[in-house]
This record gives structure tokens, sequence and C-alpha cells, in this order.
């Protein structure tokens, strides 16, 4: 009695809560017809915050992937003062809210923060453009490779890379055929959540972008521009395909925890 | 918050080239960020800060921020402990994609988010028609705040409670029960206690996560001034009033609740987990 009523109770929330919001999206986007929704899809100001957000993610994962790995193999192999500080502080963006985020890159790399404005006497301007965008998509995803690489390098190879090294092997063909293959697994796994976050962040990227039309607005922007305008399929058929995009990052997410190594250790 | 081992003796090549790379980028994409934010905040003395964060918008908004985020972790809190124990004590069909959709809110941009959540409780979604007529107003209140903050903090919630539980000894229950015990001092003593810490950490964690959501909340809130306007809202209207010291003063308040109350999250979970094992 009790266990059906608790079972009821899970699945009512989960549907009311998770389930509807999603199905209520394709909905809209649909209600217009599959014709209205393709139209939306390939109208050039989406096509251009599509292109945008798929360059901002090709830019941020590769810097989040050289920086994670650095950092976790610097954290992992060496010891240094000061190790566990960094470690907090390359935690710290997960505690930063998104417009907390893109307000503190406004204050320092923005026209009238100090490193900004030494900046402007050169003619660089690294906000409300690309450049902005892509800083605090870094910052934002920063934490997620480190989080899985770390925990794995601390369990994982060391008597391999040091048979490697008494071989004869120098630093670059170690880490090619011992730490990358080691790391692979959880690499993945960071770089996909980075991916995600990256191409639906909102607040931050809100903050810094200048919301040029059909320069500066990521796909998400451009889902609360064509909301705001009262173009309801417009947004919703975007909305869609970030919405895919959540999809397909869970089914990847699945499919790694299904085929990868078992992840005993919490991360 | 990954932990520590002591590092090994030094024969591993790449510190100065891992460790140059890091704090390169630590520099230019955290630490110099935030400094942005302290430098602003330097620059403020006590009473403007004061006369900011005491101003009655402001005020108004951080009540209806906290109020709300309060709300939804409460809503997270209970649901969340029963949907973490459906999973992992009952065997059901459907199970595998419950647990799956846990962490959809997660993975959905929180512009998606929040249109989703406005097309479902406007007065012609599915859920605004159902509510309406029985006078329950949602969509542009501060129930749709709440409904906001639930939505993207959820998943916190149950993945904080589901290894707790499962850790728990179905025998110690049925143990319990042989002994006498009614079924609330069960639930209190043999299930509750023991989950303490998790459920503070699935707790805490679903507030700070409340406390700094924007995308999802600001299209289903209204955003009326004194009534349903959020703090990180306030932010971005000051920000385009080109009001740096305020939109800087009210960050910082944020961001200081937020890392005081992770601190202290922290802080209660280890007291309690090292009480817990005392008791033993």
């Amino acid at each position: 009695m009790l266990r059906r009523l608790l079972i009821l109770a899970a699945l009512a929330f989960t549907v009311i809560v998770v389930i509807l919001p999603v199905v209520s999206i394709f909905h809209r986007a649909f209600a217009e017809g599959a014709g209205a929704y393709w139209t939306a899809v390939s109208d050039p100001e989406t096509l251009a915050a599509i292109r945008l957000t798929i360059v901002t993610a090709l830019i941020v994962l590769p810097l989040n992937t050289v920086f994670g790995l650095a950092a976790a193999w610097a954290i992992a192999r060496f010891e240094f003062p000061g190790r566990r500080l960094l470690l907090i502080v390359i935690e710290a963006p997960f505690a930063v809210s998104p417009v907390v985020a893109g307000l503190c890159f406004l204050l320092i790399y923005g026209a009238y923060g100090p490193v900004g404005a030494a900046l402007a006497d050169y003619n660089i301007q690294l906000m409300f453009n690309l450049t902005g965008i892509v800083l605090v998509s870094a910052f934002i995803t920063c934490p997620f490779v480190v989080r899985e690489v770390l925990p794995v390098l601390q369990v994982t190879g060391l008597d391999e890379e040091k048979a490697a090294l008494t071989l004869g092997a120098n630093g670059w063909q170690m880490f090619r055929h011992i730490v990358l293959p080691n790391v692979s697994w959880g690499l993945a796994y960071g770089v996909i959540l980075s991916a995600a976050r990256a191409m639906g962040e909102f607040g931050a990227v809100s903050v810094v972008s200048g919301a040029i039309r059909g320069q500066t607005m990521t796909l998400p922007l451009q889902v609360e521009l064509m909301y705001n305008d009262y173009n309801a399929t417009g947004a919703f058929a975007a909305a869609t395909l970030l919405t895919f995009l959540a999809l397909a990052t869970l089914a990847l997410r699945g499919l790694l925890h299904h085929f990868g190594p078992k992840r005993d250790q919490a991360a | 918050m990954v932990s520590l081992r002591s590092a090994p003796p030094r024969v591993i090549p790449g510190l100065s080239l891992s460790l140059g790379i890091t704090l390169l980028f630590v520099t230019l994409v955290i630490l110099l960020p935030l400094s942005g934010l302290a430098w602003q905040l330097a620059q403020l003395d006590l009473a403007d800060y004061l006369r900011i964060i005491g101003s009655e918008r402001t005020l108004a908004a951080l009540r209806v921020t906290v109020t709300a985020a309060a709300m939804a972790t409460l809503f997270n809190g209970i649901f969340g402990f029963i949907v973490a124990w459906v999973l992992v004590r009952y065997r059901f069909p459907g199970r595998e994609t419950l647990d799956a959709v846990i962490d959809l809110p997660f993975a959905l941009p929180t512009a998606v988010a929040g249109i989703a959540l406005v097309s479902l409780y406007d007065g012609s979604g599915w859920m605004g028609r159902l509510l309406e007529p029985l006078g329950i107003q949602i969509a542009y209140s501060w129930w749709g705040i709440v409904t906001a903050m639930t939505f993207t903090s959820f998943p916190f919630a149950v993945r904080a409670l589901q290894p707790a539980i499962e850790e728990l000894d179905p025998d110690e229950e049925r143990a319990a029960l042989t002994l006498g015990a009614s079924g609330p001092a069960l639930f209190l003593r043999v299930i509750l206690r023991p989950l303490m810490p998790a459920i503070l950490t699935g707790v805490g964690l679903s507030f700070v996560r409340s406390l700094g959501e924007f995308g999802a909340v600001i299209f289903i809130a209204g955003n009326m001034p004194y009534e349903t306007e959020i703090a990180s809202l306030l932010i971005l209207i000051r920000l385009d009033e080109f009001d740096y010291p305020a939109a800087a003063a009210i960050a910082g308040t944020l961001l200081g609740a937020s890392l005081v109350l992770l601190a202290a999250i922290n802080i209660a979970q280890h007291r309690m987990q090292a009480y817990l094992r005392e008791a033993r």
C-alpha cells in the first residue's frame, strides 16, 4: 500500500515537474504545423545563432580540455604549495551564479574595468563580442574536465608512467601512450558535460554578449529574443534544437556510463 | 569536491608546463574576473553598500528570491526524498526511465526550461487551463518562480540522497520493526537519522542553485518590481542603467551568501558524519 503510494507520488511529481514542460516545448513548436516549424528553424537569424553557438563550443572545448588535463596532471602528480587552494579556485565557478559570473567579467574586462580600459587604449575590446562569450563560457565550464580526470589520475597510471619513463619514453610519448588512454573515458565525460553547458548557457552569456541581432546572439539568447518578439513558433522551434542537444547529452553520458569503466569513486 | 591524495615523489615530467598552463588559465578566466567584483565592491564604502542593499526594491528582490528558493527547496526535499527512495528500494516498470529523466533539468538549458514552464502554466497551457479555473495562478506570480526553481534544482536533491539510501541496511529496519518500533519512530531514528548528512547536502545545494537561478525564472516570473523580481534580474537591470556599484553590491551579497552556505554545508556534513560514526 505505502509502496504503491510512494511510487505513484514519485512518478506524478516527476511527470508534472520534469516531463510535461519538455513535452510542452514540442507541442508549442509544432502548433502551427511542420512547415511553420521548418521555416522557423531555417530562419537566417536562428541559423546565425546556431553557428555562433557551435563556434563558441569549438573554441571553448579545446581550451577547457588543455586546461583540464594540465590542471589535473599538476594536482595529481606533484606536490606544491597552494595545491589544495588551487583545487578550490578551480571549483569556484560552480558556486557562482550565471548573472554574477557575467557581471564579474564585465567589471574587469569591460570598457570601465581596469583590464578592459587598459586594452581599450590598444583598440582591443573583449566584451560584447565572441571573445566575451568564449571567456564566460570557459569560466562556467572549466571545472568539468578537471573534476572527471583528476580522480582517475589519482588512482591509476603512476606505475605505468614510471615504467614508460624508465624504458626511455620521453614526456610526450608517455602522455600519448599511457596517460591519454588511461583518462580517455573521464575526459570524454567531462568534455560532453562542458559542451552541453557551454552551448546552453544563458544568464552569464546574456550579460556579456551585447545582444547584437544576427551577430552576438547564441541560440539560448535567440530563444529569448524571439519569445519576447511574440514569435512563439520561432522561440519554441529553436528551443527544440536545444532540447535535442540536452537529450543527446544524456544519451551519450548514459552510453559512456554503460560501456565505460565502472566509476566507483565519487567525483 | 574531489578529495586529494598526497602526490608521488618527483620523477614524473611536466610540472612547469602543466602548472604554467593551469595558472595562466586560472588567473585570466577565474581569478581576474572574481577580483573584478571585489575591486568594484572595494570602491564602495559601507554606507553606500547599506544604502543599495537597504533600498526597498533590493530588499524586496532579495526577499522574493530567498522565500521562493526556500519553498522550492522544501518541495525538492520532500519529493526528492520520495523519488530517491522509490528508485533505490522498489522495482517497477519504468524505473530506469524515471532514473534517466531525473537529470533532464541539469542538461536542459535554463532559457528552454523557462519558456517550457511558461508555456505549460500560462492561460493557454495544459496546467494553466487546469489550474486557473480553480483560482490558482502560477505563471507570472511568486509561485511561478517557485516552479522554475523547483525544476532546475530537483536533480540535486535526488542525486545527493540516492547513494546514501543505497547504503542503508534494510535488515536494520526489519530488526527495528521486530523489536516493536512504531512507523514514525522507525522512519525518524532508523531511516532519517543516518540520511541527515545527505539530506543536508541535497537540500543545501538545491537552495544555493535556486538563489542564483536566472534563465528558467525570468520567463515565468512576470518580473514586477517589489513583487516578482528576483535578485539576479535586478543585477541585470542595474547593469543596463550603468549603475555598476549597485549591480556589484547585489551580486556580492548573493555570492557571499552562496559561499557561506556552501562552507556551512561542508562543515556541518563533516560534523554530522563524525557524530553518526561515534553513535554506532
